[in-house]
């Protein structure tokens, strides 16, 4: 086995580290900076250089090193690449090479480009371990075009009643691909504290967005009337929101899919806007991938094991602690869980 | 279909009340007339019938999709609605259609008679001529499950707006047996024809429960509603609240939820030889123990509801009286407006002399000087087969609805126990992907013995929280359901317990549910199997 699956992360034995691995270890190769594939308290971190800025944000002072994408980089007695994910900036596939024999896990991947992330490339392998969040035929992503074109007409309309719109996005990643799909034409883009944190970070590291004004406790709301307010999920439950007076909200997730979730979270509208593959997406990079061995490692494990294996792959499901997309801290966060 | 789907997404697309309103009377102003009477129907509860069953349709569905039928089953289990999952596994129509909702609903009404192969081919065609939401509604009015966000309430003052008819006018309008492939628009809206349906019932005037009024305090009980001497009290009994309608030499009867009941209460045909026509009265039936002079318990009427005829052993053992507490229709004459002082004497006037084997009564009065009178009154509620206590204000007219005010229910507590979660099993629609049906035990010994499901009274955010505990702490899977680490222990609150041998504890609750999460309490805390015997002795 070129990787292991044990209870720290996925392991390889003759490289002596680990891929996105969740309790501390001593070196810890990193796909990209959410907080369920980049955990603090490893020895020494390696990641792409658009994926370390965040990741230094968030976790500190840490020992990093970084690599750039199609690089090939040798670690004891394997080779590792990095390839683009397409999930969010700077997120990797990492190939690992011993012997002749190529594993490649995925991280978080979407196939589908985006304006934002550097676009998703399938990668030949023997062994895919791979996410499957969506891993179920109901998930289609609209193409990006259509997706902006529908919250165009959603804060055109807002706009024109001088309502804000307000859109929970997470931080990283959807809040700014968001950004990067409206016309900012229409109005003022406004941000949450935490999703201008890491706008910040992208900046600094040369992506460029939109401009966007900080929601500040200050701030004159009467002079933005109308404009787009992008924050993370959690922030449209709380009282956060009350000052935008009587808004429209929207959730952006690929979650929205399902009506049951979107009514329940109580928001005007859901637009089904995810950084992950769908079902069509997680089928064609399978196969593109040629690999036969599959692992699956979160999402919808036991409906995609078998509908792979029954496709004539040797696939497995892997106890993982990746999360995929979550929603906010309790139950839809784990929608997907191995039901 | 294009404009209902535009109406459904404006409606679906806002939890504002006033924006629906809106959408909703642009819809009446705009929309051809057979359709705006579907519109209606549709959000009165009139929905067409399923005419095809759910295993054909999602085999139909699964087959179009390219899907076998494990994983088609197990999408459906994420999503939990049948419709919705065809509509999101289905590839995209290559077809467009600019039939109107009313030739949809015609077609697939037409479908009920008509073999399964000419089914599918209607159903395949549909589906391959309308797309995005179009095709989930289409789903929807086939499955025979149509629901949207808004209540006749909403729908009825959209269109008060936009026909410029009152409200309450068209509220009554839009009551009893009228059906849309037997009516149109203006026949049922605009120009009625007040002779055409004698059965008609007036809309109901229901009650909030007092500790929902402003300012309510459990210590102080109905004293914020003033003077005691400008309410009346009457018991309210746990029965079917009833319309009882006589008019020209025929009698009706109608429930709450607007259904017909009258040829399951044969006992009321007679009422014609003792009322004159142009009555109506609002009352609650039960089942009345002429022995012990009151009412059954609820389980005894209950036996009589699901039942289209009844049997005579069965008219025998649970004969049912209509307890009249209001007179909407006298002499022909609504008199809703009046007062309700004026209507009770007039009810009580109507109903003096009756002969005692009438199946109607007037609902008595509690005479009280005080409230802390009546709450002694209430006490006896009980005793009395009855739930607690109606306060209707004396000046007050017989509302449309539930406006708040004037009618309030003042009910007993529930009877409670504490009791372990044993089992969990996800919701549907709203609730789908999220564990809201439990299965509750209380203590045997050693052994927590199962007595009852519950599926309400837990906070959006409670069911959530519930539900990431009830994914970590599955100890087995059986179907759809999740046995559960016996940890968490839920106060569990009904109206009434009774003896049932069909249920394995030996008793079944009547209206069960969680009053409170209590994680101030361990296992150990539970009540025991003997405590839920008790209740059944005392109040079963």
């Amino acid at each position: 086995m070129v990787l292991e699956f044990r209870d720290e992360g996925i392991f390889c034995p003759a490289g002596d580290f680990y891929i996105d691995p969740w309790r501390p270890v001593p070196r810890a190769l990193i796909t990209h900076g959410h907080a369920d594939h980049s955990y603090p308290g490893h020895g020494r971190y390696l990641a792409t250089q658009a994926a370390l800025p965040v990741m230094r944000h968030r976790l500190g002072d840490i020992r990093a090193e970084d690599i750039t994408y199609g690089e090939v980089r040798r670690i004891g007695d394997v080779d590792v690449t990095f390839f683009p994910a397409g999930h969010v900036p700077g997120s990797a596939q990492i190939r690992v090479e011993h012997r002749g024999e190529v594993w490649v896990v995925s991280g978080d991947y979407k196939t589908g480009p985006d304006a934002l992330s550097e676009p998703w490339e399938p990668v030949a392998c023997h062994a895919f371990v791979t996410e499957c969040t969506f891993g179920l035929p109901i998930f289609k992503w609209l193409p990006e075009a259509e997706l902006s074109r529908q919250l165009n007409a959603w804060w055109s309309v807002n706009a024109a009643d001088g309502r804000f719109s307000v859109i929970g996005a997470y931080a990283l990643g959807k809040a700014q691909r968001i950004m990067s799909m409206v016309d900012p034409g229409i109005g003022p883009i406004l941000t949450h504290g935490a999703v201008e944190n890491t706008n910040a970070v992208l900046r600094e590291q040369g992506v460029i967005l939109p401009d966007t004004v900080r929601v500040t406790k200050d701030i004159d709301l009467k002079a933005h009337a109308g404009g787009l307010v992008i924050a993370p999920p959690s922030a449209l439950a709380g009282g956060w929101i009350r000052k935008f007076g009587p808004c429209s909200t929207g959730i952006a997730s690929g979650w929205m899919t399902m009506r049951g979730v979107r009514r329940r979270r109580a928001a005007d509208r859901g637009f089904v806007i995810s950084d992950h593959a769908d079902w069509a997406g997680l089928n064609h990079a399978v196969r593109e991938t040629g690999a036969s061995r599959i692992f699956v490692t979160h999402g919808y494990t036991t409906v995609f094991e078998r509908w792979l294996r029954d496709q004539g792959f040797d696939a497995h499901t892997v106890s993982t602690e990746y999360q995929g997309e979550a929603l906010d801290a309790d139950a839809d966060a784990d929608v997907a869980d191995a039901a | 279909m294009k404009r209902f789907a535009r109406l459904f997404n404006e409606l679906d697309q806002t939890t504002k009340t006033s924006r629906k309103t809106a959408a909703l009377a642009s819809y009446f102003r705009e929309a051809d007339d057979p359709d705006k009477l579907w519109t209606i129907a549709l959000l009165s509860g009139r929905r067409p019938k399923r005419t095809v069953t759910a295993n054909r349709l999602a085999e139909w569905g699964a087959n179009l999709a390219g899907l076998p039928m494990w994983l088609f089953q197990e999408s459906y289990d994420k999503v939990g609605d049948l419709a919705e999952t065809i509509h999101l596994v289905l590839p995209d129509p290559t077809r467009a259609s600019d039939r109107p909702l009313s030739g949809w609903i015609d077609e697939i009404r037409a479908l009920s008679d008509v073999e399964d192969d000419a089914k599918r081919t209607a159903i395949l065609e549909a589906w391959d001529r309308l797309g995005g939401v179009e095709r989930f509604i289409y789903n929807k009015l086939i499955t025979g499950g149509f629901r949207v966000g808004v209540s006749q309430k909403l729908m009825t003052r959209a269109l008060a707006q936009a026909t410029d008819i009152p409200e309450t006018e068209l509220a009554h309008r839009l009551m009893g047996n009228w059906a849309p492939g037997t009516t149109t628009f203006a026949g049922l809206v605009t120009h009625p024809d007040p002779e055409a349906d004698l059965s008609r019932p007036y809309p109901f005037c229901l009650a909030h429960g007092i500790d929902n009024a402003p300012g309510y305090d459990p210590q102080e009980g109905p004293a914020i509603l003033g003077d005691p001497s400008d309410w009346l009290a009457e018991w309210k009994w746990d029965g079917i609240r009833g319309q009882l309608i006589l008019r020209d030499g025929k009698h009706y009867l109608w429930s709450r939820g607007e259904e017909l009941m009258t040829d399951r209460f044969p006992e009321f045909a007679r009422c014609i030889d003792f009322l004159p026509p142009g009555t109506v009265l609002d009352g609650e039936i039960l089942a009345w123990d002429a022995e012990a002079g009151q009412p059954m318990r609820f389980a005894a009427l209950q036996r009589r509801i699901g039942r289209k005829t009844v049997p005579k052993s069965l008219l025998k053992d649970a004969p049912a009286v209509l307890f009249a507490y209001d007179l909407l229709e006298d002499g022909g004459e609504d008199i809703r407006e009046r007062p309700l002082r004026e209507r009770r004497s007039r009810l009580e006037a109507l109903l003096r002399n009756l002969p005692a084997a009438a199946p109607i009564r007037t609902s008595p009065m509690i005479p009280f000087a005080g409230w802390d009178e009546l709450a002694e009154a209430r006490r006896e509620s009980r005793d009395r087969q009855a739930e607690g206590i109606m306060l209707k204000r004396l000046s007050s007219p017989f509302h449309v609805g539930r406006k708040r005010g004037d009618w309030w229910k003042w009910k007993l507590d529930p009877l409670s126990l504490d009791a372990v979660m044993v089992y969990a099993q996800a919701g549907h629609g709203r609730r789908a992907n999220l564990y809201t049906d439990f299965t509750f035990a209380v203590w045997k010994g050693n052994e927590l013995v199962p007595f009852t499901k519950a599926y309400s009274g837990l906070t959006d955010a409670e069911f959530r929280k519930i539900t990431a505990w009830v994914r970590k702490n599955t100890l087995a899977r059986f179907g759809p359901v999740r046995q559960v680490t016996p940890e968490q222990v839920f106060e569990i609150g009904f109206e009434g317990i009774q003896a049932s041998p069909r249920h394995k504890s030996g008793v079944a609750l009547r209206f069960p549910r969680m009053l409170r999460w209590r994680h101030d309490k361990t296992v150990q805390d539970a009540d025991s199997h003997a405590t839920l015997m008790r209740m059944l002795e005392t109040y079963g």
